[in-house]
């Protein structure tokens, strides 16, 4: 079902780990939902010189954010915010149906990462941000009942 | 990596060999139509007849109350609706538990929106029903209580036979999913007051597509495929002549082999679990320690998730199983795994091993060498043990 690609970054993901002295961090997903991506960046002027990830979730989840820090490492910083989900999605040979929520996961995660190093260095505001996708609509109506 | 094991007989078996060369002359030299009166269709009917007379004499039956079918899913499906139809003069309320197959629940759920009244009874932490629950819920509306006799996912045995005795006393259908129990345990129809049993040929190495309900002499429930006069105009269509010759022989065979699989899978299981326990930190053993399936093995991993647990393990050759969203097509975690109250992200990172005739100690040592690697590895990658390192740094 998984794509040669999506094994290959599953079972040697590019850029685990963190970075202890990351200058932005973002951090999306849900326990509840089986898949949590967090995400470090490093950067310099306006280009991420290092990303690093942690993701609790399947192979679709680790495999999409391997990919999404390989595609964002040395882009400047509205470069990696024009990556979209299917760009993720396209880069590892697609994604079946059922996982492409993994793709939503990476593009918030990054997304995440770049606002929150944003907000430190005071360009945005935090109304500024974008809110993340309800990446995963089913889990998200269940929260919603259980309040 | 050449190693090939199978470790998810819950989820299908294979097809003994002894099986198959009873089934393979009902494809070609005895193909007749049981119903027709000519010699080919005499001789299949004669052949189905002695397969009743074995799935009978498996769970103290009659043969007269041994219906066939397409299977565990068809079974439950014309148990319960049957059943539910059936007895609409008397009441609307079924009782059932939250840990049942979707065979049942799902069942259940389509005659809540006919307008039937269902209670979905809750479990305890090892997934046990507790029978003064039963008691409690019977009304003078209860048409019927369908409680499994052991559980798919984790292999917990259910108090079926202090819930039939409840059933019996109040005048209730009493039904059970026995379809992972067959081969596994002694099942008797008569001592456990059962009314209604779905069993599967293919959970005790007989072939797929073919099951049975008993329905015991004198219950009411209405038809379920309707067509043709047969198995006593009950249940049309004609008879997988193949398949049932296959679940006879299947069921004869798991019966008269129960004591020796009982004792194998037991000893593999138990050596499986410890092993795994022993060797990997935070770890659960998810239903009943010791009221369990022989060959069921069900824990859950702390800090990971399922199916990447799955597909490691199928990259080294092994076969089994998760009751994480990720591996059923839904986005939710197995019912059964919540039921038994176990938050999210533990139930997403639960892992099934179910053992079966064919599975050896090595099988089993293999799989406890591998997995401590596959779980460390995905537990490095994963943020939940990173945050769990970085609290006890804290402390």
């Amino acid at each position: 079902m998984y794509s040669q690609k999506v094994m290959d970054h599953f079972t040697n993901p590019r850029n685990v780990g963190e970075i202890p002295d990351a200058d932005g961090v973002g951090e999306v997903g849900n326990p509840r939902c089986g898949d949590i991506m967090k995400i470090f960046i490093k950067v310099d002027g306006d280009v991420i010189t290092d990303v690093k990830f942690q993701t609790f979730g399947c192979a679709a989840a680790i495999a999409t954010s391997s990919m999404a820090t390989e595609l964002i490492k040395g882009k400047t910083l509205d470069e990696a915010l024009a990556i979209t989900n299917k760009t993720v999605a396209d880069a590892l040979d697609g994604l079946p149906a059922i996982k492409m929520h993994c793709s939503v996961l990476a593009e918030d995660g990054l997304r995440a990462a770049i606002e929150d190093y944003k907000r430190k260095m005071g360009l945005i505001t935090e109304d500024e941000m974008a809110k993340p996708h309800e990446h995963i609509h089913d889990c998200a109506d269940d929260e919603a009942a259980n309040g | 990596m050449d190693r090939k094991i199978y470790m998810d007989h819950a989820a299908t078996t294979y097809v003994k060999p002894e099986v198959l060369d009873e089934m393979l002359p009902y494809f070609t030299d005895k193909f007749g139509n049981p119903s027709s009166i000519y010699f080919y269709g005499r001789e299949a009917k004669e052949a189905i007849e002695m397969a009743r007379e074995k799935v009978a004499a498996a769970i103290g039956a009659e043969p007269s109350e041994i219906y066939f079918t397409s299977g565990g899913t068809e079974s439950d499906n014309w148990a319960i609706k049957g059943a539910a139809f059936a007895g609409k003069k008397k009441g609307n309320h079924i009782i059932t538990s939250a840990i049942e197959h979707h065979a049942v629940l799902h069942t259940c759920q389509y005659l809540e929106k006919l307008g039937f009244e269902i209670t979905y009874l809750p479990v305890d932490q090892y997934g046990l029903i507790n029978p003064d629950d039963v008691r409690r819920t019977i009304t003078d509306k209860t048409l019927l209580i369908s409680i499994m006799t052991a559980n798919n996912e984790i292999g917990t045995i259910e108090p079926i036979s202090e819930i039939g005795k409840i059933a019996r006393e109040q005048g209730v259908y009493f039904h059970t999913d026995a379809v992972q129990a067959i081969g596994s345990m002694d099942i008797d129809v008569k001592s456990l007051n059962v009314d209604m049993l779905s069993l599967s040929g293919h959970k005790f190495y007989g072939p797929k597509g073919i099951g049975s309900l008993y329905i015991k002499k004198g219950v009411k429930i209405d038809q379920f495929m309707h067509g043709g006069a047969q198995e006593r105009n009950r249940r049309a269509s004609t008879e997988n002549v193949p398949g049932i010759i296959g679940l006879g022989k299947a069921i004869e065979l798991a019966t008269a082999t129960m004591p020796q699989r009982r004792e194998h899978l037991t000893r593999l299981r138990d050596r499986l679990i410890k092993g795994i326990m022993d060797k990997i930190p935070f770890v659960r053993l998810n239903g009943h320690p010791t009221e369990r399936l022989p060959g069921n093995a069900n824990l859950s991993f702390e800090f990971i998730e399922g199916e990447s647990m799955l597909l490691s393990l199928d990259l080294k050759g092994v076969a089994a199983s998760s009751g994480s969203a990720c591996t059923s097509g839904s986005l939710d975690p197995s019912h059964v795994l919540l039921a038994i109250g176990l938050p999210h992200e533990i139930a997403h990172g639960s892992l099934r091993l179910t053992l079966g005739d064919d599975n050896t100690e090595e099988d089993v040592d293999y799989v406890i060498e591998i997995l401590p690697d596959i779980v460390e590895r995905l537990r490095q990658m994963s943020p939940l043990f990173a945050e769990r390192e970085g609290e006890l740094k804290n402390v």
